[in-house]
């Protein structure tokens, strides 16, 4: 057990290591506290690696398959890295209707990139969601913190050609 | 904050009402809602903020930043009172002239007044525009009025009492009666009467018994519950605690999306005012009686709005549904007996107990009572939330509140329910809005997610769309949803991309009729429903797919060949110039051609003709 859940990981560095290790503090014993321990360690190393799901079930005192069964049955939880911008391109019915399909088809044809994949340059990870209830100002795509609405084929390229 | 008591509530409230109804401070109220948030509403309060500082307006005029205002279409929105006007799609740049004229000079500012579609004129009251005109908020009454973040606002609009009221003046068989009374029926779509539930938990044996929330809205194209918690989450927190007043409960949860921050952070604010003021934790209002909230988020999981799904993941387990009996009023969370509610349900459940069930049931149909939140988009003019009594027409809705298709487009069908629903067509557009109404067409009430789709839309795209959601979100446990829905959505695609036959539409009806029939939760057992009510009313949409290979909407992109019809084409090269792939040959004075090896079928040319050359 010890040696597979070594705080050794290319990814994380040894502050995202001790804020994981403060949010298991808060959260060993507490039931059905694991969604939200992986939550939080997601948004400290930017998704979970297999080491760090060993980790945690390993400080939580839970068997590392019931773990990873959580990990991988919620799509919030990523275990493959992330490229430099996340963009979420949201797949509700609204946003369907409006055009996101055709949209998602550009960025895909110009970036190289599948959705729910990473681009090669790891310049984008391009991911449809589910509705983000911003459904006026549909079709609707968010990168990182920022939100654009009213997006069409034709605006999208300049728009991604701003992140780098 | 100071502990309340029934005297000191009933004189904070009285306090904050007079200051509410102050009319000799210009109120300016600025819709803080996520979709004027992404259109800007942040920065324009922080010039709005600037602006009267600078003018010395400070001390006379309050801006206020509300929750979700409904009209998100119009964003970022303002309404000034107590003049009424609504203001909308303001930019930083209009506020010198929107301070100076309507603030100092009392004269309104056209520009920037509400544009009847039809008319082109300007409708300058809030009260007077269509969109609000026909509505009747109850659960949203507080929504585009009061701070969410201000428990002082939330007291001043009579919150609290329907509480206090609970906890100290009936006992909790009248609560559960006067619940029964109003006739309301479970507003996260299946439709179960409230009442009927919170007496099974009521009369269910146990120590340890909890009230749980249900802020999972997964429905794509739904996001009433996601305003009401930014608008007005005491609303919420107050229905959970006369919920467990009810049924002797002294913890709730309160599962809401992880999509949804704003309303999380607007929630939790909430819960700790109200903690700090002994609205909740112990000894609430003096009463003795203790309950706490807590909120769970959810980690994107559709199948967690399903009951017993959402209790094992608040257990911290996969979120899959298990058999019912037992009931969650018996066995639920953590094998206690649990109550779960949605949004809006407890958001009406404070008038209820404040003003009696008759009250709530004065208004609706024979089996739909009170009112019922929408949420209107596709394509449609007036995007937003509305609330309407039970029993207003589809029609009223899309046309009258939704100021019908924009674009001089034809309408095609509305979706209602979202993946569980179905597509109604023009010619039940008449239907009430009523849960045994909506079901005789084929669809269902559902959350209240409504998604207006013009000539535009391919129905049998639309079928495919709702069943990969359905395949992508079945959990797996059972075996009809998790095979079933990946072949129903199989045979769809392969209609599609016009490799149909016409026992395709044979083999959707039998496997349609299994999977309803045999799946384990609601999630499988509605999930061949867009299916079937496409089928229903757009057979001839399927056939065209399968027989003659083309898909008339334009939707499935297999199925397109482009061609230029060199007889109507003016040889402008807009279309050369806009294609990405230089799939296009063209010289000035020549009219162009599409090289179908190279076409990637995007559609770019085909929008951007202006003489529908191109076909």
């Amino acid at each position: 057990m010890g040696t597979r859940a070594r705080r050794e990981h290319p990814d994380i560095d040894e502050s995202m290591w001790t804020a994981i290790d403060a949010v298991i503090a808060d959260n060993r014993g507490k039931p059905g506290s694991i969604i939200t321990v992986l939550r939080e360690s997601q948004e400290i190393a930017g998704y979970l690696p297999v080491e760090l799901i060993n980790y945690i079930s390993m400080h939580m005192n839970l068997p590392v398959s019931e773990v990873f069964g959580v990990a991988s049955f919620y799509s919030l939880f990523s275990m493959k890295p992330k490229g430099r911008h996340t963009v979420r391109m949201c797949l509700g019915t609204a946003c369907y209707v409006k055009g996101v399909k055709e949209a998602m088809a550009r960025i895909t044809n110009t970036y190289q990139v599948e959705e729910g994949e990473t681009s090669e340059d790891r310049r984008f990870s391009l991911e449809g969601v589910r509705c983000l209830g911003a459904c006026g100002l549909a079709p609707v795509m968010v990168i990182g913190g920022d939100t654009y609405g009213d997006i069409s084929a034709d605006k999208i390229i300049d728009i991604l050609d701003k992140y780098e | 904050m100071q502990r309340l008591t029934r005297e000191t509530l009933a004189e904070k409230q009285a306090q904050e009402k007079k200051r509410l109804t102050d009319t000799t401070i210009k109120k300016l109220l600025i819709c803080g809602g996520t979709g004027c948030h992404a259109t800007g509403s942040i920065a324009l309060k922080e010039t709005l903020v600037n602006e009267l500082a600078a003018k010395g307006l400070q001390e006379k005029v309050q801006v206020i930043e509300t929750g979700c205002n409904g009209f998100c279409a119009m964003g970022p929105l303002m309404v000034i009172q107590p003049d009424g006007v609504f203001y909308q799609k303001i930019k930083p740049e209009d506020v010198p002239e929107l301070v100076e004229e309507h603030l100092i000079n009392n004269k309104q500012v056209k520009k920037l007044l509400y544009k009847n579609p039809v008319t082109k004129k300007r409708i300058p009251i809030q009260d007077d525009i269509p969109f609000f005109a026909h509505q009747m908020p109850r659960a949203l009454r507080n929504k585009g009025i009061i701070d969410p973040e201000s428990i002082d606002d939330y007291i001043g609009r009579d919150g609290y009492q329907g509480a206090a009221r609970a906890l100290l003046e009936i006992e909790p068989a009248d609560i559960v009666e006067q619940v029964k009374i109003s006739g309301m029926r479970g507003r996260g779509g299946a439709g179960f009467p409230t009442g009927m539930k919170w007496a099974f938990a009521q009369s269910s044996p146990g120590d340890v018994k909890y009230v749980l929330c249900n802020a999972d809205e997964g429905d794509p194209g739904a996001f009433m519950d996601r305003s009401i918690l930014e608008a007005d989450p005491h609303a919420v927190i107050e229905g959970m605690v006369i919920a467990a007043r009810a049924i002797n409960a002294h913890k709730g949860y309160i599962y809401a999306r992880t999509e949804y921050p704003l309303a999380i952070k607007r929630l939790q604010i909430a819960i700790d005012q109200a903690t700090a003021c002994g609205l909740l934790g112990t000894d609430i209002l003096g009463s003795g009686f203790d309950f706490s909230v807590e909120i769970y988020q959810g980690a994107g999981a559709f199948v967690c709005g399903e009951e017993t799904a959402l209790m094992r993941s608040i257990e911290g387990r996969r979120g899959m549904p298990r058999p019912r009996p037992p009931f969650p009023a018996h066995k639920g969370l953590w094998e206690k007996p649990t109550i779960l509610n949605n949004v809006e349900t407890l958001a009406n459940t404070p008038q209820i107990i404040q003003k009696g069930g008759q009250w709530y049931a004065a208004v609706g149909t024979e089996t739909s009572k009170g009112t019922k939140v929408f949420a209107l988009s596709g394509d449609v003019n007036n995007i937003g939330l509305l609330e309407v009594p039970m029993g207003t027409s589809l029609r009223t809705i899309i046309y009258d509140v939704g100021g019908g298709i924009p674009g001089k487009k034809k309408f095609k069908a509305v979706q209602l329910g979202g993946p569980s629903g179905g597509c109604v067509p023009e010619e039940y557009l008449d239907t009430p809005v009523d849960y045994e109404e909506i079901a005789k067409v084929g669809a269902i009430m559902g959350s209240g997610g409504v998604i207006v789709m013009d000539e535009n839309t391919c129905m049998v795209d639309m079928a495919r769309f709702f069943m990969e959601f359905i395949q992508d979100e079945s959990c797996g446990k059972c075996t009809p949803c998790r095979e079933g829905t990946r072949r129903l959505l199989q045979i769809l695609e392969k209609i599609c991309e016009g490799h149909g036959s016409a026992e395709d539409i044979e083999a959707l009806e039998s496997l349609s009729d299994v999977i309803r029939s045999t799946a384990l939760c609601g999630l499988g057992q509605t999930a061949p429903n867009p299916v079937l009510s496409t089928l229903r009313y757009f057979r001839e949409e399927y056939d065209e797919h399968i027989n003659e290979r083309r898909c008339p909407a334009k939707r499935c992109v297999e199925l397109l060949e482009f061609r230029v019809d060199s007889e109507a084409c003016k040889k402008c090269g807009l279309c050369f110039k806009a294609c990405p792939t230089d799939a296009i040959d063209w010289e000035k004075k020549q009219p162009a051609r599409i090289d179908n090896e190279k076409c990637i079928k995007c559609m770019t040319c085909f929008e951007k003709c202006k003489f529908d050359a191109i076909f």
